[in-house]
C-alpha cells in the first residue's frame, strides 16, 4: 500500500521533475541563508558565517543526486536517456542501422511465417469444439483411411470407443443455381457429420442422421460460409431454395459457420451433401458394395476416459470380425488413429517433418543473423572503446555502460522485429489467399493469432539479447587507463579464426543457394519451351464432365460429336481435338496394363508394359500438334462396330514390340482380353509430369473407348480472351446447364509446373536470405578489420600509399574469404543440381548463364557488403587520425 | 526524530527541523544537514508529512513541513515500538547473573 503510494508519487515526481528541482534549489538557499544568519548572530563575520553554513550543510551535489533518486523513477529516466542516446547513435550510422534492421526483419519474419504455418497446420488446425479428442480412423498397415460404406456402418455401430462416427468423401459436381453453372468441389458427408463435429449452423439448419432414409433420400445442401459469400452474395433468403446438382434438384438447408471448411485443413469445399445421395452426385451407387472403398475418411470424438490404445484395440477386434465375416472383400483389417486435419499420417507425417525441418532451418538463420550482427556490433563497440574508457574513467559503472549497449541492441531488434512481423503478416495474408491449383479448392488458411505474435516478440527480444551480448566481454575487459594512454589494439594475426570459418561456411551456403536458384529458374524457363509431345501454346483447353449435365452412354457420345462440330465452326479455329485426359493437366491418368498378343495368362505379372491410356477424337493429333511418325490416325469410322485399333507412341512400340518398325499392324491385348491393332505411331511426349522418363502411351478412338470426361483442345491464333468467350457461348447454346472450365493450355500446365515453381521460389527466397546473411557477415568482418587497423592505415596513407593499396590492406582478407566461400558454394551447387533435376525439368548447371550469374551475384554481394567499410578506409585523414591519438 | 520534532513544534521548515534535532540531541548528532532533505521527501511521498510554502522568520519564502493525521498514527506506532524495544534492551542490561539462577 505504502510502496504503491510511493510509486505514484515518484511517477508524478518524474513528470514534474523541473518544478521539483526548482523547489529543492530554493530550499537549499533558504537553509543556508538561515544558518548564515544564525552564525552571524553567534558572532562570525558574514563571509565566514556563510562558509560555515555551507560546510555544515555538506556535499550539495551528492545530496541533490540522492534527492533526485528518491524523487523520480531513476530507472526510467536512465532508460529514456539511453534510448535517446541509442537513437542518436543509430542515426549517425544509417548504413549499419539499415543492414541490421533488414537482416533482423528477414530472419524474424521468416521465423514468424514458418511458425505461422506450423501453427495453422499442426498446432491449431481445426476450428471445431474439443478438437483434441477428434480422431480419424486410419489403416494399420498403410497411411490411408479409405473405407467402404458397409464397413463404415459396421465400424460406427459396433465400436464402443467413439461417441459417434462420421464419414465423408470429396467429389466434384456441376451446380446450376439459375445463372452461370459452375463446377464445385463438395463433401459427401454422413448424416451425423455436423453432429459428430459439434458445429452449429450459421444460418438455417444442418442435415442430421434422421434425414437419411436410404439411397437418394436426402437431397439437401449445406453451403460453406465462403461459398455462400462468393456465390450467393450473403443472401439470407437462400435457405429453402432449390438448386440443380448434376441436374438433380437439391434444397439448400443452411450455411455452415465461418471458418468451418470440413476437417481437411487445406481443402475448401463449396458445400456439403448427404452421403446417401451418392448416386445423384457421382453417378454410381456404392452404398452396399463392401469392396468399394470410396469413403475418404471416418472420424469421431473418443468417449471420455477411453485412451487411444483402448480405442485401437476395440477397432481391431471389429476388424478381425470383418475379416471373418467377409473374407472376399475384407482382407487384413487393422486400424490405428490419426489426426484428421492432414489426412492422418499420409500428409501429416511428411508435413510435420517438413515443417519441423523448416522451423529448425529458420531458427538457424536467425542464429546466424545474430552471430553476424553480434560481430558487427562488436566492431562498433571496438570503435567506441575510447568513449567507453572515458565514461568508465569518469565513474560510470560497467553495468550502466552495458545497459546502454543493450538498449541499443534491443532498439535495433525491436525495429527489425516490427518490420519482420509486418512483412510476415503481409506474406501470411498472401499465403491464405493463394490458390496454387486453379482447378482444386486448395488453400492454406494461415491466420496469425496471439501465438504467432508472442513467438515473434520472444524471438525479437531473444535475438536482441543475443547479439547485444557479444561485446559484453569486450566492455568488461576494458581498462580505461590502457586505452586512453595508448589506444593499442592487437595486430591482425594470420590465423584463421572460428568466426572467419563460420563466415566462409555462410558464404558457401549462400553461393550454393544462389547457384541452385539460378539453375532452377533457368530450368523452369527451359521447360516451358521444351518438347512435350504437344504444343500448349496458342491452344485453348475447354473441359467439362458430361455426367454433370446428366449425360451418359450414347447420349454422351452424341453430345461430344455436337460439341466438336460446333467449336470447329467458330471463326478463327483451325482444329479441334477431343481427349478424355489432357496430358500434364488432368493428372492421375489411371492407365492400363498391356500384354503381348501371345500372352494368354493375363495376370499383372505377365504384362508387357503399364501404359497411359487416352481416348481421342480423329482430329486430336492435329489440334495438339503431335507428330504422327507412321501409319494413320483415327477416322469417324473407327466406331464401336469397327475393329479395335490403337495409335501408340515410340516408347510403347519399343517396350512391347522391340522397335517402331516391328509394331505397325501388330496386335496387343488389354487386361480384359480385347485385341487391338496398332494402326499408327506418334512421337513420345510428357503425360504425367515434366520430369518423367519416356513412358508408353496408347491412344484409342473415343468412339471405342467412351468417357464422360471431355477436354477440347482448340487450336487457334485468336486472342485467348475472345476465343474463350466464343467457345463459352457456343457451349451454352448446346446446353446451358453444363459447367465448362476453360483456359489457355500453357496456363493449365501450372499444376505440373507447381513443383518446379515452388522449388525456384523457395530457393530464391532462401538465396536472398543467405545473401543477406553473407552481407552482414562480410560487412561485420570488414568493418571490424578497418576499425582495428585504422591507425596502421592512416600511417600507410601518410607515407604515401595509394587507394588501391589501402583497400587491399583493409579488405583483402574479406574478399579472400568471399572468394573461397563462393568457389566452394558453386562447386556444391553444381553437385546439388543432380538432386534438383528430379524436381525441375532440365536443370543443369553446365550453362554459361548460370556460372556467370552466380559469379556476378557473389561479386555484387561482396561490393555491397564492403562499400561502407571501404569508404571509411578511404576517408581516413592521416592528419586528424594522428592528432586524435 | 523528524516526526517527533514536528509533533512537538508543529509546522516547521527544513532548517528549523535540522536545528531542533541538533539542539535536542545536544549537538551529539551533527550530521550533514543536507541529508535531511531526501528523508523529508521520502516521508512526504509516504504521506506521513505534508508541505507547503510559507514565510520564514525573516520573511523569506520557505517550505514548511507538518505532520498529517496518518503521520501522527505512524508516530504513535513507532513510539510504542521503540519504547518496547528500549524496555527489552534495558531489561537485558539490568539483568545480573544472580537474577537468572
Amino acid at each position: 500500500m505504502k510502496s504503491l503510494r510511493r510509486f505514484f508519487a515518484r511517477l508524478s515526481g518524474y513528470a514534474t521533475r523541473r518544478a521539483h528541482d526548482e523547489r529543492l534549489r530554493e530550499e537549499i538557499a533558504e537553509h543556508i541563508a538561515l544558518q548564515s544568519a544564525e552564525n552571524i548572530r553567534a558572532g562570525l563575520a558574514p563571509v565566514e558565517a556563510r562558509r560555515q553554513a555551507i560546510l555544515k550543510f555538506g556535499g550539495r551535489e551528492a545530496m541533490k543526486e540522492e534527492y533526485r533518486a528518491e524523487r523520480g523513477l531513476l530507472f526510467f529516466e536512465n532508460f529514456a536517456g539511453d534510448l535517446r542516446f541509442a537513437l542518436r547513435m543509430l542515426r549517425k550510422s544509417p548504413g549499419f542501422t539499415a543492414v541490421a534492421v533488414v537482416t533482423l526483419a528477414m530472419a524474424i519474419g521468416a521465423n514468424a511465417v514458418v511458425f505461422g504455418v506450423l501453427n495453422a497446420l499442426i498446432l491449431h488446425p481445426l476450428h471445431v469444439p474439443q478438437a483434441e479428442s477428434l480422431y480419424g480412423i486410419q489403416h494399420g498397415e498403410e497411411a490411408s483411411s479409405y473405407q467402404s460404406y458397409p464397413d463404415y456402418l459396421d465400424l460406427r455401430d459396433r465400436n464402443r470407443s467413439f461417441d459417434d462416427l462420421a464419414a465423408y468423401d470429396g467429389a466434384q459436381v456441376g451446380l446450376d443455381a439459375g445463372e452461370d453453372p459452375s463446377r464445385v468441389w463438395i463433401i459427401l458427408a454422413s448424416g451425423n457429420y455436423f453432429d459428430v463435429l459439434r458445429v452449429q449452423p450459421f444460418l438455417g439448419r444442418f442435415f442430421h442422421a434422421s434425414d437419411e432414409h436410404g439411397p437418394n433420400s436426402a437431397p439437401y445442401i449445406v453451403l460453406s460460409y465462403t461459398f455462400w459469400h462468393t456465390h450467393f452474395q450473403d443472401d439470407r433468403g437462400v435457405v429453402g431454395r432449390v438448386v440443380q446438382v448434376n441436374k438433380h434438384p437439391f434444397t439448400i438447408l443452411g450455411v455452415a459457420p465461418p471458418g468451418f471448411n470440413g476437417t481437411l485443413v487445406f481443402f475448401n469445399p463449396g458445400f456439403f451433401v448427404p452421403l446417401v445421395n451418392q448416386e445423384q452426385v457421382e453417378g454410381v451407387n456404392d452404398l452396399s458394395a463392401r469392396g468399394k472403398r470410396f469413403i475418404f475418411m471416418t472420424m469421431g470424438h473418443l468417449k471420455q476416459g477411453v485412451t487411444r490404445t483402448q480405442a485401437i484395440a476395440d477397432l481391431n477386434s471389429i476388424g478381425s470380425y470383418l475379416e471373418k465375416a467377409y473374407p472376399k472383400d475384407d482382407e487384413q483389417r487393422t486400424f490405428t488413429l490419426a489426426r484428421p486435419s492432414l489426412y492422418g499420417d499420409y500428409l501429416g507425417k511428411p508435413v510435420r517433418a517438413f515443417m519441423t525441418g523448416l522451423m529448425l532451418l529458420s531458427g538457424l538463420i536467425l542464429l546466424a543473423a545474430c552471430a553476424n550482427l553480434g560481430s558487427l556490433f562488436g566492431a562498433r563497440a571496438a570503435d567506441r572503446s575510447r568513449e567507453v574508457a572515458l565514461r568508465l574513467a569518469l565513474g560510470a559503472s560497467r553495468a550502466r555502460i552495458l545497459r546502454q549497449l543493450f538498449t541499443e541492441a534491443m532498439l535495433l531488434s525491436l525495429m527489425g522485429g516490427a518490420l519482420g512481423l509486418w512483412g510476415s503478416f503481409l506474406l501470411m495474408g498472401g499465403l491464405s489467399a493463394w490458390q496454387p491449383f486453379s482447378r482444386w479448392p486448395i488453400q492454406l488458411p494461415v491466420n496469425p493469432d496471439a501465438n504467432v505474435y508472442g513467438v515473434a516478440l520472444l524471438l525479437t527480444l531473444a535475438s536482441g539479447f543475443l547479439f547485444g551480448a557479444v561485446p559484453v566481454r569486450q566492455v568488461l575487459r576494458t581498462n580505461p587507463y590502457e586505452i586512453i594512454k595508448a589506444s593499442s589494439r592487437g595486430s591482425t594475426s594470420g590465423r584463421v579464426t572460428a568466426r572467419e570459418l563460420a563466415l566462409v561456411v555462410q558464404i558457401a551456403i549462400c553461393a550454393l543457394l544462389v547457384t541452385s536458384s539460378v539453375v532452377a529458374v533457368r530450368g523452369l524457363l527451359h521447360s516451358l519451351h521444351s518438347d512435350l509431345g504437344f504444343e500448349p501454346r496458342n491452344a485453348m483447353l475447354a473441359d467439362t464432365d458430361l455426367s454433370m449435365g446428366g449425360y451418359s452412354g450414347e447420349r454422351a457420345l452424341q453430345m461430344q460429336k455436337r460439341m466438336i462440330e460446333a467449336v470447329v465452326a467458330i471463326p478463327g479455329v483451325q482444329s479441334v481435338g477431343l481427349i478424355d485426359w489432357a496430358p500434364l493437366v488432368s493428372g492421375g491418368n489411371i492407365g492400363s496394363l498391356v500384354f503381348a498378343d501371345a500372352t494368354t495368362d493375363l495376370r499383372s505379372a505377365n504384362a508387357a508394359a503399364d501404359s497411359f491410356l487416352f481416348g481421342i477424337s480423329p482430329e486430336y493429333f492435329r489440334a495438339a500438334h503431335t507428330a504422327v511418325l507412321s501409319g494413320r490416325t483415327f477416322t469417324w469410322h473407327d466406331d464401336e462396330n469397327a475393329p479395335r485399333v490403337a495409335v501408340i507412341n515410340q516408347e510403347f512400340a519399343r517396350r512391347v514390340f522391340g522397335s517402331p518398325a516391328n509394331a505397325m499392324g501388330e496386335y496387343f491385348k488389354r487386361p480384359d482380353g480385347t485385341r487391338l491393332q496398332v494402326v499408327g505411331i506418334v512421337e513420345n511426349g510428357k503425360y504425367g509430369s515434366l520430369t518423367e522418363d519416356p513412358c508408353p502411351a496408347m491412344f484409342l478412338p473415343f468412339l471405342q473407348s467412351p468417357s464422360t470426361q471431355t477436354y477440347l483442345a482448340v487450336r487457334s491464333d485468336r486472342d485467348p480472351g475472345q476465343l474463350a468467350a466464343a467457345i463459352r457461348s457456343t457451349m451454352r447454346n448446346l446446353d446451358a446447364g453444363l459447367p465448362v472450365y476453360m483456359g489457355p493450355w500453357n496456363q493449365e500446365l501450372g499444376t505440373t509446373l507447381f513443383g518446379s515453381r515452388m522449388a525456384a521460389i523457395t530457393l530464391g527466397v532462401m538465396g536472398v536470405i543467405g545473401a543477406m546473411l553473407s552481407i552482414t557477415g562480410i560487412f561485420g568482418m570488414a568493418a571490424y578489420s578497418v576499425s582495428k587497423r585504422l591507425r596502421e592505415l592512416g600511417i600507410r596513407m601518410a607515407l604515401g600509399a595509394q587507394h588501391k593499396e589501402v583497400l587491399q590492406a583493409a579488405l583483402g582478407r574479406a574478399f579472400k574469404l568471399l572468394g573461397i566461400g563462393s568457389a566452394a558454394g558453386l562447386l556444391l551447387g553444381i553437385l546439388a543440381s543432380r538432386v534438383l533435376a528430379s524436381i525441375v525439368y532440365q536443370a543443369t548447371p553446365r550453362d554459361p548463364v548460370v556460372l556467370a550469374g552466380v559469379v556476378v551475384a557473389m561479386l555484387g554481394l561482396g561490393l555491397l557488403a564492403t562499400w561502407i567499410p571501404a569508404r571509411r578506409a578511404l576517408a581516413i585523414d592521416p592528419a586528424i587520425l594522428m592528432r586524435e591519438d | 526524530m523528524v516526526l517527533k520534532t514536528l509533533d512537538v513544534l508543529g509546522s516547521l521548515h527544513g532548517y528549523g527541523i535540522a536545528r531542533r534535532i541538533e539542539q535536542i540531541s545536544g549537538d551529539l548528532l551533527a550530521v550533514n544537514q543536507g541529508t535531511l532533505y531526501p528523508v523529508l521527501l521520502k516521508l512526504e511521498q509516504e504521506g506521513v508529512i505534508a508541505s507547503e510554502w510559507g514565510a520564514s522568520e525573516n520573511n523569506r519564502r520557505a517550505r514548511f513541513y507538518r505532520l498529517t493525521r496518518e503521520g501522527r498514527k505512524q508516530l504513535r506506532l513507532e513510539t510504542q515500538d521503540w519504547e518496547q524495544t528500549a524496555a527489552i534492551i534495558g531489561r537485558f542490561f539490568a539483568a545480573k547473573a544472580e537474577d537468572l539462577s
